[in-house]
């Protein structure tokens, strides 16, 4: 242990502990900018310095290891001139637009413009002027708002390893570009959105399209039809106030329809059909001699990412479509139908938390209709925008429950939203199908949690299924060279792209930190032991679907509406 | 009366710096041969005890920053020489490297066998490509003289960024990464090239070693000032007759640099001000040119030694104009890394336009003081921190000059 004094207070702390640890220990809180808590340390903002008894120079907090006897004093007015000055250059180029900016009043820069009250800053405004990248349908840029943090480098590059976001130029001409300094939609990026959440400011965020969803409402000819992605409940409720999870089911659904959504049916009930769709794939892979691993194909951002770094693997992918993409064309054929609904009318909604969900609704080969299966694609945090907006009581509103038809879920499908939970929704049916026997226990818990690379074998009446889950791409890089050199062990790998799972999406509610994404985690698995039914196959309204209309897994129908192809991106730089 | 006393510079014109046999009938190798005969803490505690400080602006002490690297437990370790000598007015490496190659390579070689090393780069100024040939045929000669052993030298040459000779970002470069300097702690002893243990050092430091191993670090530590021994180049620009350089002990003062070794100030004119230490250096006004050439001394009456440019101003030249064009040097070379640098060096130039172009007040002269002190001690790097001293330094000693701009 080391032992220093900060602001007059003593404190111990583990040996490689750095001023800002060390404060924290005593509840002293030193301001940070390009801190982040699951990144590298930075030490580029400045924000953090501190004065340290003996130094000549300031010590920025979030770099400097403690050293035994030292004297740390963060607000003397050195200090405070320091970080006031700094925080002045800073938002001396920074747009001056907070009011109407994506992150007004849930941004890093604002909080420490507001914390050192600047008022009449001394340096004259001069914002760059720079363009604005709105060219991918998920994901957009302001690189005037940029503060050069460089955490999004870190999300893209490391967390990701995608590589679509660097640096160009130097001194004040430095900027975060996409690869070669050309647009996001020519870089690698695979839309997941993880830059958003490791942005402090609001120089990255999501395409916004709620007016398209108020337009629609307000069309007497549209009939306005959504589904809940499996992750968005436990995270919802932090954008209206109230704590991860705690958002019951069906008050969300009772503040939709208060919003003006005509039908709320559940992306869940679509889950529990790709469990159907994607076991039977599998066994029909494991019986016939297909190609294995077989890669989940739920999430898009990693179908982006496989199809660009990886378009020699793309056979391995489930051709099941996404949950989300399954739904589309069901809505308007088999759903359609049973309401009697002319679905040429049928406006169809996504709550995603996810931002690549956009630019899959929008692949020109998801119109299985007949028409664009989804039309609109809106993430947890629009939604959030949305209630505000609307400005529901969530505390005096009174639950609701789905519409029929496609409205019913089971506990597997709940599971979609974390990490491994495809996997173990699969295993929980595919044992069922394969032995004949009842899964007393269907817990499968090494499949759980938000551990980069998980691995686990399932004796399927003596054929021995190896299987890995991967969230993260960087992980799932790992699996994937395996896989390539012809080394993978492994029958099934799910993977997900986001850290955590899409709980952790790019649509989420803005999550810093990867304890906050724990925290949905955990919530998913309670939602999941409290459902009656936690087996897929269970699900009434997937049995009546298939008796009704699509008659069996794998079937014709199915080809037609629920199952896709891909194609290698080919993109100029990687 | 001052007298020029030659360490570094002790070949320059005596040898013909592409023989290697030249070299070695001035004595040359044997230190190598010597230090390698001893044992390493010995070797270092000599170096150690010669005082010899670091001679590319921080005065490290050399014998103590070998001993870190010494005692950091590695599979491999780094040499490195920093020849990215990027301080406007400053080319005494560059007279080293021209004129003596194996001295500095007889240096790298005492360093590595100290702490251990195989492998050693120099780091070679962008601008310097003439002396890429220079450097790979003396490494190659004492090569083939089997004097290096299992000591490798490479030449890498830089692409032109000033930053790239602070240490950190000289790493980054050859690992291949933009230019930016590295925060520090961890240092480069300990943790510095693919984070092994590294010694960079300068190429004078280097060009050093091989006298003091020779001749002792006692005698060494007696020459100069004691808290800064031995001798420093300098190289004279500007409004100076003897627009030369010059190697002298440490007590030399400025005042003799100028007037002894440079002749004064041509033309008749007055003198004005001297900035010593290169771009980034404080402008001295005359009622301190009586200071000794020596680390601390220099730091003593505000300013710094850095690399030993001597850039003399005469009367008729306009300070805070010289000054804007020196912010405006800062704003392009900063790498942008660290915000206060980054913003503040644009926001130095463009303070100190406006008060060049008469439409400044006392309100900017003001910010810039105030920009100018947080900068100095809140930036990531050297560049940033030193950045501000010819404003503050020139506000400091030059205020009239200011006040005659002023709205």
């Amino acid at each position: 242990m080391v032992n220093l004094t900060i602001d007059g207070i003593k404190v111990s702390v583990p040996e490689g502990s750095t001023i800002l640890q060390a404060a924290r220990e005593v509840g002293v809180k030193i301001p940070t900018l390009c801190h982040h808590p699951d990144q590298a340390v930075k030490a580029n903002c400045r924000v953090c310095v501190c004065e340290v008894e003996g130094n000549r120079l300031l010590a920025a907090a979030c770099a400097q290891p403690v050293m035994e006897g030292m004297v740390v004093k963060t607000r003397t007015p050195k200090v405070i001139e320091a970080r006031k000055t700094i925080l002045e250059l800073i938002l001396a180029n920074h747009p001056q637009d907070c009011l109407n900016c994506i992150r007004n009043g849930n941004c890093e820069l604002q909080d420490l413009a507001n914390e050192y009250f600047i008022r009449d800053n001394p340096f004259t405004l001069k914002v760059r002027g720079l363009q604005k990248d709105y060219s991918t349908p998920s994901i957009f840029r302001d690189p005037d708002k940029c503060v050069l943090c460089r955490r999004c480098v870190e999300a893209c590059t490391v967390v990701q390893s995608v590589n679509a976001l660097g640096l160009e130029n130097r001194g004040v001409l430095s900027m975060v570009v996409p690869t070669m300094g050309g647009d996001l939609i020519d870089s690698a990026c695979v839309m997941c959105g993880q830059c958003i959440h490791a942005c402090p400011v609001g120089a990255i965020g999501e395409v916004e399209e709620i007016d398209k969803l108020l337009a629609a409402i307000a069309d007497p000819d549209k009939v306005v039809v959504t589904q809940i992605a499996p992750a968005v409940r436990v995270a919802i409720g932090e954008e209206v106030g109230m704590k991860t999870g705690d958002m019951p089911m069906d008050v969300f659904v009772a503040g939709l329809r208060q919003v003006g959504f005509d039908y709320v049916l559940h992306t869940n009930f679509t889950a529990d059909l790709t469990i159907l769709e994607e076991g039977n794939e599998l066994l029909q892979r494991l019986k016939e001699g297909g190609t294995l691993p077989m890669f989940t194909s739920c999430s898009p951002g990693w179908i982006n990412f496989c199809e660009t770094f990886y378009p020699d693997l793309l056979d391995n992918l489930s051709t099941c479509k996404s949950p989300q993409q399954m739904f589309g064309p069901l809505a308007k054929t088999y759903w359609a139908d049973k309401m009697g609904i002319d679905p040429a009318k049928i406006y169809s909604v996504s709550i995603m938390p996810c931002t690549a969900k956009k630019f899959e609704a929008a692949r020109p080969e998801m119109n299985a209709s007949g028409y664009r299966d989804v039309d609109l694609v809106l993430t947890t945090r629009e939604v959030g925008r949305l209630f505000r907006m609307s400005g529901i009581d969530f505390d005096k509103l009174a639950g609701s429950n789905f519409d029929s038809w496609m409205g019913a879920y089971t506990g597997a499908a709940v599971i979609f939203g974390a990490s491994g939970g495809v996997m173990e929704a699969a295993l929980r049916t595919v044992y069922e199908v394969v032995t004949g026997n009842t899964l007393e226990d269907v817990n499968f818990e090494v499949t759980r949690g938000i551990t980069g690379i998980k691995e686990a074998e399932v004796d399927l009446d003596g054929t021995v299924v190896k299987v890995a889950i991967a969230n993260g791409l960087s992980n799932a890089r790992q699996l994937m060279d395996q896989v390539r050199a012809g080394e993978s062990p492994y029958h099934f790998i799910e993977i997900m792209a986001c850290p955590g799972g899409c709980i952790g999406g790019g649509g989420q509610p803005i999550t810093k930190a990867n304890a906050k994404r724990v925290e949905r985690i955990d919530s998913i698995y309670v939602e999941d032991e409290k459902c009656a039914i936690r087996k897929s196959h269970e699900n009434p309204e997937v049995k009546t679907l298939y008796d009704e209309f699509l008659l069996e897994p794998l079937g014709h129908k199915s080809h037609e509406l629920l199952h896709t192809h891909y194609q290698a991106k080919n993109k100029k730089y990687l | 009366m001052a007298e020029e006393m030659r360490i570094v510079l002790r070949n320059y014109g005596k040898i013909d710096p592409l023989k290697i046999d030249d070299y070695i009938a001035q004595g040359g190798y044997k230190s190598l041969e010597k230090a390698s005969s001893m044992d390493k803490e010995a070797l270092i505690e000599e170096v150690r005890k010669s005082n010899l400080r670091g001679r590319g602006g921080a005065g490290f002490n050399c014998g103590q920053k070998w001993s870190f690297a010494y005692k950091a437990d590695a599979d491999e370790k780094y040499v490195i020489a920093n020849a990215d000598e990027g301080e406007p007015g400053t080319y005494k490496d560059r007279l080293i490297m021209e004129n003596d190659p194996h001295t500095l390579i007889e240096g790298m070689a005492i360093c590595a066998y100290a702490i251990g090393a195989t492998k050693g780069f120099i780091y070679l100024r962008g601008e310097y490509p003439q002396l890429i040939d220079v450097l790979n045929t003396a490494i190659a000669q004492a090569k083939e003289k089997g004097i290096l052993k299992s000591f490798d030298i490479e030449v890498r040459s830089g692409a032109g960024a000033y930053v790239c000779g602070e240490e950190t970002a000289l790493i980054e470069s050859i690992e291949g990464k933009r230019g930016e300097p590295r925060f520090k702690p961890p240092y480069p002893p300990s943790e510095g090239l693919w984070m092994k243990p590294t010694i960079v050092n300068n190429i004078e430091t280097f060009a050093s070693i091989p006298v003091i191993i020779e001749k002792g670090g006692e005698w060494y530590a007696s020459i100069g000032v004691p808290s800064y021994p031995g001798t420093k180049v300098f190289t004279l620009t500007g409004d100076v007759n003897n627009k030369t350089f010059v190697e002298v002990p440490t007590n030399t003062t400025i005042r003799e640099i100028i007037y002894q070794f440079g002749g004064g100030i041509p033309g008749g004119k007055k003198f004005k001000a001297v900035q010593i230490g290169g771009t980034s250096g404080a402008f001295i006004p005359d009622s301190l040119l009586d200071t000794p050439v020596a680390f601390d001394n220099m730091s003593a009456i505000g300013a710094t030694l850095g690399s030993g440019a001597v850039l003399v101003l005469d009367e008729s030249r306009d300070i805070v104009d010289v000054t804007t064009r020196i912010a405006k040097f800062f704003e392009h070379e900063s790498c942008g890394k660290c915000a206060p640098c980054r913003e503040g060096t644009a926001r130095m130039h463009e303070l100190m336009q406006l008060v060049n172009s008469g439409k400044g007040g006392q309100q900017d002269i003001e910010l810039m003081q105030k920009l100018g002190n947080v900068m100095s001690i809140a930036c990531l790097c050297g560049l940033g921190q030193a950045a501000p001293a010819p404003v503050l330094t020139t506000i400091k000693h030059f205020g009239t000059d200011y006040n005659a701009k002023l709205m």
